[in-house]
Order: C-alpha cells, then sequence, then structure tokens
C-alpha cells in the first residue's frame, strides 16, 4: 500500500492503495465515481478512458502511482452539468445507445478537440479508432465530433 | 375484448403517502397474434401499471421492458404520453418491478418484440387516463366532459379558457371508474409519435450519471470475481486458495456451487466455481491468478473446431427433420436444365457487449436482492430464487441499465452466480466478469454448415430449391426434432419457387448456445441470399431482376426491394465499385440492402450501405434509423471478423484483440430509407442485421467472380 496524492475533477485527492492499482479501479470502487467503464482491461477497447493532465489515457492499464501529482479529469469532471461543447453536440445528435462507451468516447473526443480545433474525418478516424461501440454510433460521433468543433469555436476556442 | 381494473386502493395510498402520485392505471393487454413467441408472451388478460401521475403534477412512466440501446424505454413513454396529451418534458421514468401479475409471466426484452408488442396497449393506457382525468375536470367544473379538451398536461374548458394540470385532479380522477373503450388518436393527430425525440436518458448517459448493472454499489459490499471451468460443463475437483488469501485485498475465496431453474420452457443454470473476493474489483482479479485449481473436463477437453465441423458434415449425410417441403425436389433437381451446389458455413460467435456480465446481490431478511443488467427479468428472479434458496416471491429484482445485450442478457447465468455467492459469503457482493470471462463464458450463436442444391429450367428460372442444415438446437426442438431458430432465413424463403425442401440435421456439441442479435437469421441470410445470387448468376440473371420475378406475390417485400435499388442506383455504382443486394422478412420487417464495395490488390472496401426497412409504423424515426444503422454495424462486424474457435474444449479467443470489432475507420457511410406505413409494427432491433453479409458477399462477386460461401469474409482471398 502506498499515498497516492493526485488532483481529481479539480480537487486534491488522496488513496491509499497498491502502487501498481489501475487508476480504473481507483476511481470505479475506491471513490464511487462509475462513470469510468471497464470493458476489456488491455487497452483495446476505450471504455475506461480519461485525462491525466489533459491527455486521453485507458485507465484501465494506467498505475495509479504514475498519476502521483498529475491532474486527472473523469467524464464526471469534464463539466459540472454536460456543458462541455462535445457533450452539448453529443446531445444534440443524441449519440448514445446503450451509452455504455460513451464516457470513453466523449473523453477521447474531448481530447482530440483540445488538440485539433477543427478535425478532419481522416484525423477523427484516427483519434477515435481506439474507442470500440458495439452498438455502431460510429457514424454520429463523428457527426458530433464536427458539430462539437463548430460550437467549440462559435465559444471563442473555448470548450 | 380488453378488459381494464381498477386502480390498486392499497398502492394508491403508498405512493400518495409519498407526495408522488394521484392516479395509478392498469389495464388489459388484448391478444396480439405476434406473441406466440413464448419469450414475449403477455397474458391476455393482464392488468398492469406502466404510469403514475404526483399529485405535484410529475408524470413518471414505468417501463415495462429494460434498455439495452435499443431506445424502447423512450418509444413506449412516447407511446402514452402522446394518447395522454402529456407534458413531454416533464415525463421521468423509471424500471417496472418482476410482477408476473402485471407484465407477464415471462418479462423480458427479445425478439424485438418491445414497440410490437405495445404499440396499441400502451397508447390504451395514455388514451384511458386521458378519458378519466377529463371526467374529473368535468365533474370538478360541473360541465360535460364531451366540452373539454386536453393539451400538453392540462384539461382545458374552451368556454372559459380554465385549465387544470393532470396532479390537480389526479386524485378525484383514480376515484372514477376505468372506461372499458377509449378512441385513439388517428395518425394524423400524433404529437409525439413518428417525431424523432432524444432518448429520455441521453443527458445522464453523456455525464456519466446513468446506473449500468456494473455500476451498482451497497454498503459493506464485496468485490468478486469467478474462475469458472475452462472446459464447458467441466466441475472443480479440488483447488488451493493459500496463495489467493494472501493477495493484498483479498478476503475470503469460496467454492460457488452450480444452480438451476426453469420457466417458459427455458431452462437456465450456472456452472458455479471458485470465488475470490476483494476489497476491490482489482484485488480480486490479482487473487484469482494465484488460484490453483483441478477440473474434471466433463469428457469435452478433446473437442476442437474440426472436429466440429466434421461432426456437422457427418450428420448433413444422415436423414434429417424436414422443416419444409413443396413439391418433389429430388424429381426437380433431377430433370433440370441445369443444377447447383454449394456448402456454406458460419462460425459460433461470441455477442461481446461493452458492459461485461456482472451482477449485485445482497441475501436478507429472509429474502433476496439483485441488481442486474438483463433482457429477462424473470428468469433473472428465478435463478436467484433458487440460487437463493428463497421463493421467488422472495427475490427483489432491480433492473439496471444494460452497457449493451445482443441476446447474451437472455441468459442469466452471472445472476445465479452472483447470488450463490452473496450466500457463501455472508454479505452483499458484486460479482463482475472480466472481458476473458465474457469471451470464454458465454453463450454463442451456434456455428452453422448448410449445404444447398438448386436446379434451373432452360430459361435459367429456378425450378428447386434444397438445403440439408446442420446447427446445434437451441433453445429446444419441436416434437418432430426440428430446431426451428437453425432453419428460419431458410425454411421461410418468400422466393416463388416450385419445389423446396429444407432439412435440419441436429448435432450436439458440448459449448452452450443462445440468442444472437437476429438468431437463425444472422448466418441463415448470408447463406440463403448468397445462394439465390448464385442461382442468378448460373441463370444469366441481373440478380434485382431474378429476385423481382421471383417475390411478385410478396408486395412488402419487393417495395423494400425496389426501393433500396432506387435509392442505391443499382447498376450505375460509380467505375471500380460494385454492387450487391440482398432482402429479407424477419421479425414482422421487411429488409433490403445494397452494398457498394471495391476490391483493390485483394483489399475489399465497403463504400456505401443503402438499407430500405419496412417496419410498418414506426414511433421515432431517429432510434429507427439508429437501430438500422446499428444492425448493420453488428452483422457486418460478423461479416467481416467474427468467429469463435473451439480448442481442447474451450473458447480459443480471450480479448478484442483476437475477437475484433468494426471500427470508426472502416464504417461505410449508411444510408437508411424507412418506409412511411401503417401496417402493423414490426422489430427493428434485429431487422438490418442478417442482410448486410450477403450484401457484401454478392458486391465482392460481381468485383471479383469469387463466391465468398464462409464467414467471416476477412479469412478470403481476394486478391
Amino acid at each position: 500500500m502506498a499515498k497516492v496524492q493526485f488532483t481529481l475533477n479539480g480537487k486534491p485527492q488522496s488513496v491509499d492503495a497498491s502502487p501498481e492499482m489501475p487508476l480504473l479501479w481507483v476511481v470505479r470502487d475506491m471513490l464511487g465515481l462509475t462513470g469510468t467503464k471497464f470493458g476489456c482491461g488491455m487497452a483495446l477497447c476505450g471504455a475506461c478512458t480519461v485525462h491525466v493532465n489533459g491527455d486521453a489515457v485507458r485507465s484501465c492499464m494506467t498505475q495509479v502511482r504514475s498519476v502521483e501529482g498529475k491532474t486527472v479529469t473523469t467524464i464526471e469532471g469534464l463539466s459540472l452539468d454536460g456543458s462541455h461543447a462535445v457533450q452539448k453536440a453529443w446531445a444534440e445528435i443524441d449519440v448514445p445507445q446503450c451509452g455504455y462507451c460513451q464516457s470513453g468516447q466523449i473523453m477521447q473526443a474531448a481530447s482530440l478537440l483540445s488538440k485539433k480545433k477543427q478535425p478532419s474525418d481522416a484525423d477523427i478516424d484516427e483519434a477515435m479508432r481506439g474507442n470500440v461501440c458495439r452498438c455502431g454510433t460510429y457514424l454520429q460521433i463523428r457527426q458530433a465530433i464536427h458539430r462539437a468543433a463548430e460550437l467549440q469555436s462559435a465559444q471563442g476556442g473555448k470548450a | 375484448m380488453t378488459r381494464i381494473t381498477k386502480p390498486n386502493r392499497r398502492d394508491f395510498l403508498k405512493v400518495s403517502a409519498t407526495g408522488a402520485a394521484g392516479l395509478v392505471l392498469g389495464f388489459a393487454l388484448p391478444e396480439h397474434e405476434k406473441l406466440e413467441a413464448q419469450f414475449n408472451a403477455i397474458p391476455r388478460v393482464n392488468p398492469s401499471a406502466y404510469m403514475r401521475i404526483g399529485t405535484d403534477d410529475s408524470l413518471t412512466f414505468i417501463a415495462p421492458k429494460a434498455e439495452m440501446g435499443q431506445g424502447s424505454l423512450t418509444g413506449l413513454a412516447m407511446l402514452l404520453a402522446d394518447e395522454l396529451d402529456a407534458d413531454w418534458s416533464k415525463l421521468r421514468y423509471e424500471f417496472a418491478p418482476v410482477d408476473p401479475q402485471l407484465y407477464g409471466a415471462v418479462q423480458g426484452v427479445v425478439g424485438s418484440f418491445s414497440i410490437r408488442s405495445y404499440f396499441e396497449p400502451m397508447r390504451r393506457t395514455g388514451a384511458t387516463a386521458r378519458a378519466m382525468l377529463l371526467e374529473a375536470a368535468a365533474k370538478r367544473w360541473n360541465v360535460s366532459a364531451v366540452s373539454l379538451r386536453t393539451e400538453n398536461g392540462f384539461v382545458i374548458n374552451p368556454a372559459n379558457n380554465a385549465r387544470l394540470n393532470y396532479g390537480a385532479i389526479a386524485v378525484e380522477a383514480a376515484k372514477l371508474p376505468v372506461p372499458v373503450t377509449v378512441a385513439l388518436k388517428d395518425v394524423k393527430d400524433f404529437k409525439l409519435i413518428r417525431k424523432p425525440l432524444k432518448r429520455l436518458e441521453t443527458h445522464d448517459k453523456i455525464t456519466g450519471k446513468t446506473k449500468f448493472g456494473i455500476d451498482a454499489r451497497l454498503d459493506g459490499m464485496l468485490y468478486a470475481v469467478l474462475e469458472r471451468s475452462p472446459v464447458f460443463g467441466g466441475k472443480v475437483l479440488s483447488f488451493d486458495a493459500t496463495k489467493a488469501k494472501a493477495v493484498p485485498g483479498v478476503k475470503d475465496v469460496l467454492l460457488i456451487p452450480g444452480a438451476t431453474s426453469t420457466n417458459g420452457g427455458r431452462t437456465m443454470t450456472t456452472g458455479g466455481g471458485v470465488a475470490v473476493l476483494a476489497e476491490n474489483t482489482w484485488a480480486a482479479m490479482q487473487g484469482r491468478k494465484a488460484l490453483e485449481i483441478k477440473w474434471d473436463d466433463n469428457g469435452s477437453g478433446a473437442v476442437d473446431s474440426a472436429a466440429i465441423t466434421k461432426l456437422f458434415m457427418e450428420k448433413i449425410q444422415q436423414k434429417g427433420v424436414p422443416a419444409r417441403s413443396v413439391g418433389n425436389v429430388e424429381t426437380a433437381l433431377a430433370s433440370g436444365a441445369k443444377k447447383l451446389e454449394a456448402v456454406y458455413e458460419a462460425p459460433y460467435l461470441s455477442h461481446a457487449p461493452m458492459e461485461p456480465m456482472n451482477c449485485t446481490a445482497v441475501i436478507r431478511n429472509g429474502g433476496c436482492e439483485v441488481w442486474a443488467p438483463t433482457q429477462m427479468q424473470t428468469f433473472a428472479r428465478d435463478l436467484a430464487a433458487r440460487a437463493a434458496g428463497v421463493v421467488p416471491e422472495k427475490v427483489k429484482l432491480n433492473t439496471m441499465f444494460m452497457g449493451g445485450g445482443f441476446g447474451r442478457r437472455g441468459s442469466v447465468d452471472y445472476v445465479g452466480e452472483a447470488v450463490a455467492i452473496a450466500k457463501a459469503a455472508g454479505a452483499p457482493v458484486k460479482l463482475t466478469w472480466s472481458r476473458e470471462d465474457d469471451m470464454q463464458h458465454d453463450l454463442y450463436r451456434p456455428a452453422s454448415y448448410v449445404k444447398f442444391a438448386g436446379a434451373l429450367d432452360a430459361s435459367g428460372w429456378p425450378t428447386a430449391f434444397s438445403a440439408k442444415v446442420a446447427s446445434p438446437p437451441f433453445p429446444n426442438v419441436d416434437q418432430n426434432g426440428l430446431a426451428r431458430t437453425a432453419v428460419e432465413g431458410i425454411h421461410d424463403i418468400e422466393y416463388g419457387i416450385p419445389n423446396i425442401q429444407v432439412d435440419y440435421h441436429r448435432p450436439d456439441v458440448h459449448v452452450p448456445v443462445t440468442f444472437w442479435r437476429s438468431v437463425g437469421f444472422s448466418q441463415n441470410t448470408f447463406f440463403t441470399e448468397s445462394f439465390i445470387d448464385e442461382l442468378a448468376a448460373a441463370g444469366g440473371k441481373d440478380p434485382l431482376e431474378f429476385r423481382r420475378r421471383l417475390l411478385k406475390d410478396q408486395p412488402r417485400m419487393l417495395n423494400v426491394l425496389n426501393l433500396a435499388a432506387e435509392k442505391a442506383g443499382w447498376g450505375k455504382a460509380p467505375a471500380g465499385r460494385f454492387q450487391g443486394i440482398s432482402v429479407v422478412n424477419n421479425i414482422g420487417s421487411f429488409t433490403a440492402q445494397v452494398a457498394e464495395v471495391s476490391v483493390t490488390n485483394g483489399k475489399l472496401k465497403i463504400h456505401k450501405v443503402t438499407c430500405a426497412v419496412d417496419c410498418g409504423h414506426h414511433v421515432n424515426p431517429a432510434i429507427a434509423r439508429q437501430q438500422v444503422e446499428s444492425g448493420i454495424v453488428y452483422g457486418l462486424t460478423a461479416c467481416l471478423k467474427g468467429a469463435i474457435t473451439i480448442e481442447k474444449g474451450r473458447v480459443k479467443q480471450s480479448n478484442f484483440h483476437d475477437y475484433e470489432m468494426l471500427r470508426i475507420h472502416e464504417m461505410p457511410q449508411i444510408e437508411t430509407h424507412l418506409v412511411m406505413s401503417a401496417e402493423n409494427p414490426g422489430g427493428l432491433g434485429e431487422a438490418s442485421t442478417p442482410g448486410i453479409a450477403p450484401a457484401v458477399g454478392n458486391a465482392i462477386f460481381k468485383a471479383t467472380g469469387k463466391r465468398l460461401r464462409k464467414m467471416p469474409m476477412r479469412d478470403a482471398d481476394l486478391a
């Protein structure tokens, strides 16, 4: 067991955990934030995607000790009320079906848009190909990312 | 005849005390000819409750169907709210409890039945409540109910513009006699139905708030994983938990017995195993890796995919059970101007929903409470009862959102496991399956092997169609030994061919099998629609013209076929691109698809899919289109990539690296055309899954001259 300190969704967080425990299980089981999903445990599906220092990472393969002193954002912290440009676009297009992969999809898309303000279809495919959606919402995801780029641009580039 | 029951007084008082409700309405479901399927058989006379109007003017829809992405939560609420003239923005929802008296002996979501079974009853519920609210307002105002109207959650008196919201008169309305007959709206008067309304739960799903089964949390809960026999049907001989118990965070290791329940002619089982319980899921997983277990392999430890195929081939040689006999196929085959034979194959498939199986359970107060992401609430309750050792009435089942189902969650083994573990542990338990568990301990879409023969006359038109089908049976066989799920999509073809013979040959394999999105059609439509294409080519006919002529007496099939062809620009593909077509009638809907592909240096690219669907009345065109696209992606994944193979009696594949999913960069453009229809609603969740593989295969034939007779197609050499 080791004490690991990091910033989670804007607040200081300290956990006493096995240092190699994946961030996914720290967030879900120890801290009770269940918006981040378990899908494969091998970084093959993207359902567990969160941001560490603004980058999209697979929390199922991220040891908690590696986030010491860093800033972690989960779907619960992306916005207070679903007001992030990506979430607004997702709501407008009504993307989710079963919805299980969508936290990961949204976190991945938000990371893409923070780095590329006007992504092309090819940019989107490249950034999103690690995120599986078994319901097949891919075309709506692509459409929603373009829409989020518009919303973001209308808000002066801020998500 | 529709019988409507009076509101349940005790329930009314109970909810009323919480300030939440005034009007609780029950009604009876009419007989629906499509409901013969036992899994969805709602009793003919069955009072049930689907809504509450609160004295605070709240409106709660009580959803009889679980939600796994199919959208019926929203669609059913729209049916109710439209006839009720409710304020849609106020509508909230909750999932109904398991109650055979209210919701049928077997309550569940299978066969794309949710909307089609409830299309009229849910509207009738709303219309009946509206009539009672009108009557209550009329009494209050001392006017005639026919002089009043309703709008957006209000009763309005046009004479003086007086308005009462539904909540204000709900208590009075609940005391009125329930009208026996009510008028339903004409299509032109729909305010919500046929509008592309957003799903009710979208906001929660994009903010991480939705509670899927895997998100259940109880005070004092232990996190469990279960090691099951790697060979299906095997049992624990002995185990050593010493090392597992030494893993930090592990609390206990327990031998878990199996359990069995039967309902609706279906048996649900869990085989048990060795459970590791820990402070968190990860610790439990680490402990499990340290388990040492000796297994009995049930005598199946040597079975592999090659042996299974060999068994299918042997069975085909033996006498089968006739599924359909028209005319005399043998004579027609012998006398045809041209004869064709072909063998088609499809592998076992896993469902692989994004949310792995899981269930949370606690044994307390002489009963059992479970939180289950399940398609089959009644089966889940019954197996939980058996595992807990209590009567079903002592089980409280909380229906959770499902991260996909696709038929997998129609089996409830994981529910029985969680309850058995909670019982053994004497503590609340959340059982989580790993992805590997999910893939290697699924109940699979059965593998299938079909031998076709066909004959053409001198003009190139078919005179004979024969199929011998070998595929493991489920959920049962009829009195003649026929497994209908194994032959659907073959024996029921609608093509006008004078001599048809379809036989079923039963192979028994130890691999568990079950429903998989679109069931037998998922492989059989690929077989049939590809072989029909072979017959067209052998007769020198255009595949569209060939189908048109053979379907001339099937107007709805013909209509979608023509619509898809027209919208796709049949015969006018851009240079270097080639088209293939398919048409099918399943789950009460009619679907035609045109796939447009190119093959460059042996590399296949699917550019576009044009899909025409006649599902009768549709409720929400946006969700309908989503379901059509979703079904195509699911079918395309199987068509191109999906294969579960067996080695040493167990499943070889383990995760998404060797059981691959279609991803965003592989998506074709999809264009969906819904036929505007007032026919009885058909299903949609499974309508488009069967037709994509043959459309793609037929397009590949056009492009390369190679006929693909085996899925997945990724293994085919197209160079």
